[in-house]
C-alpha cells in the first residue's frame, strides 16, 4: 500500500524571519515530496505572521499553515507540541520534519511521544526507500530513510518508522542546502484558528527574560576557517588562530575536543554536534580528526591539517600536510602572508 | 520546603575518547573497549539538583538509571557526591528500547517513585545525542518541560525560575512544579566526590550486587538499610510489555555501517621556512587566499 499523505516542515521563527534551518529543510521536503508523489506542507506557529508565506512559497510548499496567537511568540514548549499533535491529528502526515535546533529538539520529542511516532534526531541524510522487515518479512514501499551518526559519530545508522506516522526526523542546520525553487512558486494558505488547536491551559510556562543576539559568529558562510582542536592547547594559543583568521579575512572554529576543554566557546564547534560547513579552505590546527569533526567538514575545498603528529587522522584527508608544532608554524604563515600578499 | 528531586542519569560508554581497537573490523562497535562513564550532562544535572537540596534542607535526591545491573556503578557514584539514593531500572525486556521505549519505561519508573516535585537529567546522552527522553517523560507524566538549563535561580512556591542557554542568547523562564528540567554542559560542574561519604557507601550494592558478594557482607548490607540499592524490573513499575524493549520501539535501525572517509593524496609540507612560504605563494597564486 502506498502512502499518499503529505509532507510537512515546521518552520521555526526567528524576529519575523523564517530560519534558514525551516528553508533548508523545505529545500530537501520538495525532493523527497516529489519522489513520493505527494505534497510539501509547511507549518508556521507565532504571531504576526502577515505575508509570512511569501518567504515559505519559493521553497516549493504546496500548502502553508498559519497557526497566530500573541502567546504563541516566543516559543513554549506545550502551546506549539498541542499545535502539533492537533493538527497532526487531523491531517495525518506522513513526514514530518523539523530543525535541529534548540526549539525543534525540544518540541519534536514531545510531539513523538505523545503521538507515539519515531522521531530520530540530528539526521545527515534522508532519503526515500524501500523496507523488509528481518523478522517478520512484510515489506514496506517508500519509507523515509533516516540516516544518522551514531556512537559519537563512529558508526552513521539508517533508521526507519515502518508503522508510525508520522515518521519525524530532525536536522541541524546547515547540513542540508537551501535553494529556491521557484521566486514564483505560489500555494495554498490555510489559517487555522489557533483556539481549536491550543488550550489556555497549555500555556503554563511563562518566558520572564529573554536575551538573543544575532550571532557575531558566521562559520558557515565563510570562505576561509581557521579551526583549531585540543592540539592547540590553551585559549592562548587560539589568539594565534584568530590572528591568521584576522590576516585572511576567515573565520575561527574549532572542534568538540578544543570547546569540550574551554579553549573556545561552543558557537564555532564544527562537526556532528556543531556546525556544517564547506569553505574553500579549511585550516586545521591541532584537530586529530575525530570522525564526528570530519564528517562537519570533508566537504570544504581544499583542507590544510597542521599537526604534529605526522599520522593524524585528518590527515588522510587534507591536501597539505604539515607537520609540526602549530605555535611554530602559524606565525610563519601570517608572515609569510603579510610579505607576499598585497 | 522540603522537595522530592528525581535525577535520571545514564552510563554511556565513553565516546569522547574512541580509540583505534574501538571499532571491530565488522564495523561493530567493540564496547569492551570503551570504558562505561557517567553521561557528563547528567552531573551537571545531579549538581544542579544538590544545590536544590542544599537551599531547601530535608529535599531528597534519587538517582534514576535504566541499563544494565552494572549501572548502580553511577548510581553509587552520585551517592559519594551527595544523592541520597537510587534505584536501576534493570530488565531483560527492556533492552533494544528507542527514545520513545527508553522514556516510557523511565516515565513508570518515575510514577513508582511516586512523589516528586522535579526530575533532572542531562540535555542528551553522549551515546546517542538525541535529546529526547528528557520531553518525552516529560509528555509521559503530563508535566512541563524546561530543556538546556544553564541554571537554576529560583525554587519557590510551587514553580522553578531557569536560565536556558540557547544557540543564539538565554532565556529565563518561570515553570509549575513538577516539571522536567534537563541541563546543559554549560552548567555548573558536578562537585567531586566526599570522602565520607565513600568511606559510608562504598558497599552500598544492588540486589544483583549482593547475591555476589560473601555471606558476611551480605549480612553487613542487609543491616543497613542506606547500603541497599533499589533495583526495579519491567513488571515492578508496570510497563506494558508492548510499550517496551524492541516491541515498543516505533524507530528500527534499518543499517549500520562504519564511517569511511575516501582519503585523499595530500603533499607533505615540513616545517620549513622555504616550503611555508612557497605554500603561502600557491594558495595567494590560485586565489584560494588573498
Amino acid at each position: 500500500m502506498t502512502d499518499k499523505n503529505n509532507l510537512i516542515v515546521y518552520c521555526e521563527l526567528e524576529d519575523g524571519r523564517i530560519a534558514d534551518v525551516s528553508l533548508e529543510l523545505l529545500t530537501k521536503g520538495r525532493v523527497l515530496a516529489n519522489s513520493l508523489g505527494v505534497k510539501l506542507e509547511a507549518l508556521v506557529v507565532g504571531d504576526k505572521l502577515a505575508c509570512i508565506e511569501d518567504q515559505i512559497f519559493p521553497y516549493g510548499a504546496d500548502t502553508v499553515y498559519k497557526v497566530e496567537d500573541a502567546r504563541l511568540y516566543p516559543y513554549t514548549s506545550n502551546p506549539h507540541a498541542a499545535v502539533l499533535i492537533n493538527l497532526f491529528r487531523e491531517i495525518e502526515p506522513q513526514i514530518a520534519l523539523m530543525g535541529a535546533t534548540c526549539i525543534g529538539r525540544d518540541l519534536g520529542p514531545r510531539v513523538s511521544s505523545c503521538l507515539h511516532s519515531g522521531l530520530t534526531a540530528d539526521c545527515t541524510s534522508l532519503e526515500i526507500g524501500d523496507h523488509t522487515d528481518p523478522k517478520t518479512g512484510k515489506q514496506y514501499t517508500d519509507l523515509l530513510y533516516q540516516i544518522r551518526p551514531a556512537f559519537g559519530g563512529n558508526i552513521v545508522a539508517t533508521i526507519v518508522n515502518p508503522e508510525c506516522r508520522p515518521q519525524m526526523a530532525t536536522v541541524r542546520e546547515g547540513v542540508m542546502k537551501k535553494e529556491i525553487f521557484d521566486p514564483a512558486h505560489k500555494g495554498t494558505v490555510v489559517n487555522l484558528d489557533p483556539a481549536k488547536y491550543v488550550s489556555d491551559a497549555d500555556f503554563v510556562v511563562e518566558i520572564i527574560d529573554r536575551h538573543i543576539e544575532k550571532s557575531k559568529v558566521n562559520i558557515k558562510g565563510a570562505s576561509i576557517i581557521v579551526a583549531g582542536g585540543y592540539g592547540v592547547g590553551s585559549k592562548e594559543n587560539f589568539d594565534l588562530l584568530f590572528e591568521l583568521a584576522d590576516v585572511l579575512g576567515a573565520e575561527v572554529g574549532a572542534s568538540r575536543a578544543a570547546v569540550d576543554a574551554g579553549f573556545i566557546e561552543h558557537e564555532r564547534q564544527i562537526g556532528q554536534t556543531g556546525v556544517t560547513v564547506r569553505p574553500k579552505l579549511y585550516i586545521a590546527c591541532g584537530i586529530s580528526g575525530q570522525i564526528q569533526h570530519i564528517a562537519g567538514m570533508q566537504e570544504s575545498s581544499m583542507i590544510i591539517s597542521i599537526n604534529s603528529d605526522p599520522d593524524a587522522p585528518i590527515n588522510t584527508i587534507a591536501d597539505y600536510v604539515i607537520t609540526g608544532n602549530m605555535e611554530d608554524i602559524v606565525p610563519k604563515l601570517i608572515k609569510y602572508y603579510k610579505k607576499n600578499s598585497k | 520546603m522540603s522537595l522530592n528531586i528525581v535525577v535520571l542519569a545514564k552510563q554511556v560508554p565513553d565516546t569522547r575518547n574512541v580509540g583505534k581497537d574501538a571499532m571491530k573490523e565488522d564495523g561493530t562497535i567493540n564496547r569492551a573497549a570503551l570504558p562505561a562513564i557517567f553521561n557528563p550532562e547528567d552531573l551537571n544535572a545531579l549538581e544542579q539538583a544538590l544545590r536544590i537540596k542544599d537551599a531547601n534542607p530535608g529535599s531528597t535526591v534519587t538517582m534514576l538509571t535504566m541499563g544494565l545491573p552494572r549501572a548502580s556503578e553511577v548510581i553509587r557514584e552520585a551517592i559519594y557526591r551527595g544523592a541520597d539514593t537510587g534505584i536501576v531500572l534493570t530488565d531483560r525486556v527492556l533492552g533494544g528500547a528507542d527514545t520513545l521505549a527508553t522514556s516510557y519505561s523511565l516515565a513508570q519508573a518515575v510514577k513508582k517513585i511516586g512523589h516528586y516535585d522535579i526530575i533532572l537529567g542531562g540535555r542528551q546522552a553522549i551515546d546517542g545525542d538525541t535529546a529526547q527522553v528528557g520531553p518525552q517523560i516529560a509528555e509521559k507524566l503530563g508535566i512541563p518541560q524546561v530543556t538546556y538549563a544553564e541554571d537554576i535561580l529560583e525554587v519557590a512556591d510551587g514553580h522553578i525560575i531557569v536560565k536556558r542557554r540557547l544557540e543564539h542568547g538565554v532565556e529565563t523562564v518561570k515553570a509549575p512544579l513538577p516539571c522536567v528540567v534537563t541541563v546543559n554542559g554549560s552548567a555548573a560542574e558536578c562537585r567531586p566526590r566526599n570522602a565520607q561519604r565513600v568511606m559510608k557507601y562504598k558497599r552500598a550494592v544492588s540486589p544483583s550486587e549482593k547475591a555476589l558478594l560473601p555471606a558476611e557482607a551480605q549480612a553487613i548490607v542487609d543491616a543497613r538499610e542506606y547500603l541497599q540499592l533499589k533495583e526495579w524490573g519491567a513488571a515492578f513499575v508496570e510497563a506494558d510489555p508492548n510499550q517496551i524493549g524492541m516491541a515498543g520501539s516505533p524507530t528500527k535501525v534499518k543499517a549500520i555501517e562504519n564511517v569511511v572517509f575516501t582519503a585523499k593524496e595530500s603533499r607533505r609540507i615540513d616545517n620549513d621556512d622555504a616550503q611555508l612560504e612557497q605554500l603561502i605563494v600557491e594558495l595567494i597564486a590560485n586565489h584560494t587566499i588573498g
